[in-house]
């Protein structure tokens, strides 16, 4: 139930309420307003039929690098 | 997209080969193995399908805490949301995760097999759609989950009023995690020598949300749930430990933001208010989980349909009740894969594939006894 999953939005809906998003190969709709902006190509978090979040890429390299550097 | 550099084997390799020494170090200087609690249901599953729980075994337990929203609820909400599948003209929808649960008589699989009226929606927006297409019934979604799924339920409410449906009915019984993590920590009994919090839980709350757990100097960290997310998150717990002061750590910046998603708590508060209910194990917590607000009260169950549970009691020797909150394990359970059972499930724990009991089952069951 607690399970959300990132997904690369495809096509965002007429009234930006809705969105067509890829998970793994297959396109699902889902709902968009809990966001407060979004664009296509941007991958956001899906659970329970909504995206919740907007996932920050470069944040997700930045943090990577940093635990890199900090361990190796 | 990067996301999949949080699961790269190698990578995670050499980072767990400089992250050993500082794990063997605070072992022995603590004189025993560390306890960190995995609040989430899916970080204990995560740590045990990724192997991550193995690797750390020497030096760090990881307890599984109250993070699987099924397990946490209480008995007597458990029989309500059964008793609503009785009624004649109710349509109850729900996470499927909800079905083989056992109420104190029966459980809705068993419901639905008798001729009730259950179907299984993965997402609340469905059980909106099943109102406005069968206008002679009135549909009640169980409205189960912790901050995470709060907020896609309240979206229907908001469009059940919008839209003017008077036949879409919510059971709230959402609950609050910090509360609960709050609860533990004022148990003495408790040796938790950090937190490892929940991820997803955190993309709405936010780090901000966490904040009122540093009173108690406790080391915690937001996580996501890739082996390299738990690795790091593990590591940064170690380090927190050294420090005299400790802050809530985001180890999940890529999608925990500091205050969380504010239009999903905005709306969270529109349409829910705060109150204080019963969990499983637990018993009443203060101001730990969200009721439908009086604005939008011609929507909740609980005040307009009238269905009589039978007196709630649980199934003898089942340990969920001390297993979400950390004292017992799944091993603890006598029943434990002998009479209880993914296929017949005689508590919570072992329903929901967050479910501590469940995961054990799958995961560790087999290493479990080879050890003996
Ligand atoms: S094994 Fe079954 S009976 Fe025992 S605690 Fe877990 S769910 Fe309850």
């Amino acid at each position: 139930m607690c399970l959300s999953m990132p997904a690369r939005v495809v096509e965002i809906g007429e009234e930006k309420c809705t969105a067509i998003v890829d998970y793994l190969g297959s396109r699902i709709m889902v709902g968009v307003e809990l966001l407060e902006a979004v664009e296509t190509g941007q991958y956001v978090l899906v659970h329970a039929g909504e995206a919740i979040q907007v996932i920050d890429e470069e944040q997700a390299i930045q943090s990577l690098d940093l635990w890199k550097e900090l361990l190796e | 997209m990067n996301l999949l550099a949080y699961r790269n084997g190698p990578l995670f390799k050499r980072l767990f080969r400089k992250a050993a020494p500082l794990m063997k170090e605070q072992h022995e200087r603590v004189g025993r193995k560390l306890n960190f609690m995995e609040v989430c249901g899916t970080h204990t599953v995560a740590f045990s399908k990724t192997g991550v729980r193995d690797l750390l075994a020497p030096y760090v337990n990881l307890i599984s805490g109250p993070g699987c929203p099924v397990c946490v609820t209480d008995q007597s909400d458990i029989d309500q949301m059964i008793a609503y599948a009785k009624c004649e003209d109710v349509i109850v929808t729900t996470f499927g995760d909800m079905m083989k649960v056992p109420g104190t008589k029966s459980n809705l699989y068993q419901e639905r097999a008798n001729g009730a009226d259950i179907r299984i929606v993965h997402a609340p927006s469905q059980a909106l759609e099943i109102s406005k297409d069968n206008p002679g019934k009135r549909v009640v979604f169980l409205g189960v989950g912790f901050e995470t799924t709060a907020p896609s339920i309240a979206l229907t409410l908001k469009k059940a009023k919008d839209q003017e449906v008077d036949n879409y009915y919510v059971y709230a019984a959402h609950k609050l995690t910090p509360p609960a993590v709050e609860s533990l920590l004022q148990d003495n009994d408790h040796k938790i020598d950090g937190f490892v919090l929940p991820g997803h839980v955190s993309v709405i709350i936010g780090r901000d949300g966490w904040r009122g757990l540093e009173k108690y100097n406790v080391p915690a960290v937001i996580s996501g749930f890739e082996p390299i997310d738990l690795l790091t998150s593990v590591v940064l717990l170690l380090k927190e430990m050294e420090k005299p002061m400790r802050v809530i750590q985001n180890n999940y910046q890529r999608n925990v933001r500091e205050f969380g998603n504010e239009r999903a708590k905005n709306l969270l508060g529109e349409v829910f208010e705060v109150y204080s209910p019963s969990w499983r194990g637990f018993g009443k917590l203060p101001e730990s989980g969200l009721t439908i607000h009086s604005d939008y009260e011609e929507f909740d169950a609980r005040k307009n349909i009238l269905a009589v549970k039978p007196k709630s009691r649980v199934v003898k020797g089942c340990r969920c009740g001390e297993i979400v909150k950390g004292k017992e394990g799944p091993f603890d359970c006598k029943l434990f894969a002998t009479a209880c059972t993914p296929d017949n499930p005689l508590g919570p724990c072992m329903v929901s594939s967050e479910g501590t009991c469940s995961t054990y089952y799958q995961y560790e069951r087999q290493k479990h006894s080879l050890s003996k």
